[in-house]
């Protein structure tokens, strides 16, 4: 079992750096898509007998994070006419570079806590420390506002992965608030998508440093 | 001594069958009809009828270099297994050998392009030398993981091992990563989309197709030939990682081995077709990504 959920991590990371290194839009979305879907399933590896709530967790963050989610922002894409390309304020490949140390770093630093046994053996632990690192590296690098909805999904991702290790003992409430939080930010960063392209007729967040009364 | 008949004859007759299918995936996802299946085929025997124009002031090497070129692609095609079955040929450290006769292949495909003398032919040598510089490591890589899976240095076991010493599960994680690695590595040495564009008919973007601009009729024949068959040995190497099954009947194993293959040609027609291709300066970064896929998978293992 622990193989098939190291493969499926191992998934994760390379869509990680995909993410960062591509320079379509559209792709990033898809990428971040998939690596949501991917995640979904994790529940379901990290136990080998899924229990009901391990069943719950998965369904619904597949339902929102594979469908519901991808949907909203390609929508937002679609109705503020942007062009499809990323902007980056560092280039692809040093935001690659970064993501592969931190990816690194994080693979060293798991190794130094001192986890649980049953938490030593697959790649849990470094796998959501990178993850995290990689979406703050997406929020912080990137200039238009759907870009930084995406760093902040992937931020999450790193968190849900985190949560695997608690699927049995944190309760269902609280993985299905996260969820929901997660929703809604992301249906407020359409909306906010929106009004941004109205006001400047672009998506860049730095014009919003010079607003004015 | 059958297994090792279908391996010589599969090794001889499938590859251009490849090519057919990767056109065919490709003409349905544009909404064309296509040229039929068999139209590499008809196009290699159309080759061999054709008269041979040599530039006056090319040397041996030029007229050589189709014939080394496939033999060598030949050979590494006999070291490297089909399927679950045993190569008809493996010694200890023939992996080394197997990289190296594609490196051949390469040197003299580049030499020949030099021969000629044309500028265009040059740079399509220079272009293919320099991204060949990336692609050897992240061969290397993966073959050392396999080699480090296995404890055997025979190309024909160490390609194995995912299928029998461990199994797929055991060592999910590094096979995933050289998987991607040797994915890339196929679509950048068979001069695919994202790398090159084996349509293109523009010398100033071209790969490999600049670089056999002067070379007409058989010779031409021969160099496609070629490159069918590297497209067919490296599938088949691919497939040990992805799909390392063996239900122990050698009929049905031959045929899902065939079915696998065109499998890997319709994934790789899929890939050309929603795919834009790099721009020239950004080849090496997917080919840097390609070695980071497989040198991590070998730390994986060792960690």
């Amino acid at each position: 079992m622990n193989s098939l959920l190291n493969a499926a991590l191992v998934l994760v990371l390379a869509l990680n750096l995909f993410a960062l290194g591509t320079s379509r839009i559209l792709t990033v979305i898809r990428t971040v898509t998939f690596q949501g879907i991917l995640l979904g399933i994790l529940p379901l590896l990290v136990h080998g007998h899924p229990s009901l709530p391990a069943v719950y967790a998965s369904a619904a963050a597949i339902l929102l994070k594979g469908f519901a989610i991808p949907f909203m922002l390609t929508r937002a894409m679609r109705d503020v006419h942007i062009k499809r390309e990323v902007e980056p304020l560092i280039g692809f490949l040093p935001s690659m570079i970064l993501g592969a140390v931190a990816t690194g770093f994080a693979l060293i630093f798991a190794g130094e806590l001192p986890l649980a046994d049953e938490h030593m053996t697959p790649l849990l632990v470094p796998a959501a420390l990178s993850t995290m690192f990689i979406g703050f590296i997406l929020l912080t690098t990137r200039a238009k506002a759907i870009l930084q909805a995406m760093g902040y999904l992937v931020l999450e991702n790193g968190i849900f992965i985190f949560g695997m290790m608690l699927v049995e003992a944190m309760p269902l409430i609280v993985e299905l608030g996260i969820l929901l939080d997660l929703f809604v930010g992301i249906f407020v960063i359409c909306i906010i998508v929106n009004h941004v392209n109205q006001a400047f007729s672009s998506l860049d967040t730095r014009h919003l440093a010079a607003l004015k009364e | 001594m059958r297994d090792i008949f279908i391996h010589i004859a599969l090794l001889l007759g499938m590859p251009p069958l490849l090519l057919g299918v990767i056109n065919k995936t490709k003409a349905l996802f544009a909404g064309r009809k296509g040229p039929p299946l068999l139209q590499p085929y008809y196009d290699l025997f159309k080759l061999t009828r054709k008269h041979v124009v040599i530039s006056e002031v090319t040397t041996w090497v030029f007229t050589a270099a189709p014939v080394i070129t496939l033999t060598a692609l030949l050979i590494a095609g006999i070291l490297v297994p089909q399927g679950p079955f045993r190569a008809p040929l493996g010694f200890t450290g023939d992996l080394i050998l197997f990289a190296y006769l594609l490196g051949l292949g390469r040197f003299f495909t580049t030499t020949a392009a030099l021969d000629t003398g044309s500028a265009f032919e040059g740079m399509g040598a220079a272009r293919e030398a320099t991204f060949a510089c990336m692609s050897e490591p992240a061969l290397f890589f993966a073959l050392l993981v396999l080699a480090k899976m296995s404890g055997s240095l025979v190309l024909g076991d160490l390609l194995h091992a995912p299928l029998v010493t461990t199994g797929w599960e055991a060592e999910a994680a590094p096979l995933v990563l050289v998987a991607v690695g040797l994915f890339i590595l196929l679509l950048a040495e068979n001069c695919r989309i994202p790398v090159d564009d084996p349509n293109t008919h523009l010398e100033l973007t071209m790969i490999h197709e600049v670089m056999v601009l002067d070379h007409s009729g058989p010779l031409l024949g021969l160099v496609l030939y070629g490159a069918a068959i590297k497209l067919f040995v490296l599938s088949s190497v691919f497939l040990h990682i992805v799909a390392p099954f063996q239900s122990g009947r050698a009929g049905l194993d031959w045929l899902a081995f065939v079915g696998e293959m065109l499998g890997v040609a319709v994934a790789i027609g899929v890939v050309e077709s929603v795919m834009a291709r790099l721009q020239m300066r950004h080849v090496n970064y997917l080919l840097i990504a390609a070695i980071l896929f497989c040198g991590f998978g070998f730390v994986l293992l060792v960690r």
